[in-house]
């Protein structure tokens, strides 16, 4: 129960601050679930990361639907869920009835254009803090740079890229057979 | 029934969705705006702007709006975003049952051992995408995507803090 509503309360914290899509949830969730509290580890986070990309629907409702599972089961996914959408239900439901035209609104679109850019650097930092945990070396850099090349410049959707790569981590595992693990 | 709609409509569009984000807005706009009429062309596009200087996934966001203006009450937005959310709800939780399951399964363990350089690169991803002119006007954007970049990776700056000077600092700089 404690776990629960603490779930609700991080993932609103999350669901608040997560400007500029899915990814932008990626960096809250690393240092409030990973860092601060140790729900998980970095490696699990990457596993989630894959699955909740894999999936269909919204990235960021995948992600805290399988980080509250994780911490705490059911419950903890229902509550994690409900916290991570419930900031942006009830801010664009006020917005629907009292604030048409607000993105036109000059106070906010100069915050937003010193936001914009924050967010994008907010996106970067996780590439490099996770590489470790994803058993990057000099020697299999051009894995990530390859996807992230299909992804961003050849616009391949993202679901393929996991597919494959999956697929070929299951190969690779076959072939490697006892040695297992990096 | 109109809440009966929203719900078969959302939920079809929660379920049908992979890749997530931007990729979703194609296809909610034909069903929102070219198969139901629940909103105008130019309407969309205002709430595709809102979703950029709000909170949310641009898919909740899209969900709560539209409810709210084909029903033209609450009800309508909380049946949508509801609806928009279930398919993932009840796929991921199977999906994470099973998760934790097999997780230490050796060919499961493989599978994942593939994914994850493939996941640091599609953040890479998500990062390089969003660096285009919108997000970066002039030099005072690089300045603050730095400043921010190194806040966060060299002192550990926490993102909420980030995000709440940046933008203090768009409010003075602009």
């Amino acid at each position: 129960m404690k776990t629960c509503w603490f779930l609700f309360l991080t993932f609103a914290k999350i669901g608040l601050f997560t400007l500029g899509g899915g990814y932008a949830m990626l960096p809250l969730i690393e240092r409030e679930l990973v860092d601060k509290y140790a729900l998980f580890n970095r490696r699990e986070f990457l596993d989630m990361v894959a699955v909740a990309q894999a999936a269909p629907g919204v990235m960021a409702i995948n992600l805290s639907i399988m980080a509250g599972y994780k911490s705490a089961g059911f419950w903890g996914c229902l509550s994690a869920a409900l916290g991570a959408a419930l900031p942006s239900f009830i801010i664009i439901l006020l917005i629907a009835i009292f604030f048409r035209g607000f993105q036109d609104n000059p106070v906010v679109r100069r915050v937003f254009m010193g936001v914009r850019p924050a967010v994008v650097a907010l996106i970067a930092v996780p590439v490099f803090n996770l590489s470790k945990a994803a058993g990057i070396t000099w020697k299999s850099v051009w894995i990530p740079a390859l996807c992230a090349l299909l992804v961003w410049l050849v616009k391949v959707s993202p679901v393929y890229i996991v597919l494959a790569a999956g697929l070929a981590g299951f190969l690779y595992g076959c072939k490697s057979g006892v040695r297992g693990e990096k | 029934m109109i809440y009966l709609k929203l719900f078969l409509t959302f939920f079809k569009i929660g379920l049908f969705n992979f890749g997530g984000g931007y990729a979703m807005i194609s296809f909610i706009q034909n069903e929102v705006v070219f198969k139901h009429a629940w909103l105008t062309t130019s309407e969309f596009t205002d709430v595709v702007a809102v979703s950029q200087v709000t909170p949310g996934p641009v898919g909740i966001n899209l969900a709560t709006y539209t409810g709210y203006t084909a029903a033209g009450d609450a009800w309508g937005s909380a049946v949508a975003t509801f609806a928009v959310c279930l398919p993932s709800f009840l796929l991921m939780l199977l999906a994470s049952r099973y998760f934790l399951k097999y997780q230490h399964a050796r060919p499961v363990e493989s599978v994942f051992a593939g994914l994850r350089p493939a996941v640091v690169g599609l953040i890479a991803a998500a990062a390089l995408v969003l660096c285009n002119a919108e997000n970066f006007v002039d030099y005072k954007s690089v300045l603050l995507f730095a400043a921010s970049f190194l806040a966060v990776w060299k002192l550990k700056a926490g993102p909420i803090a980030v995000i709440a000077c940046a933008g203090a600092l768009g409010l003075v700089l602009y």
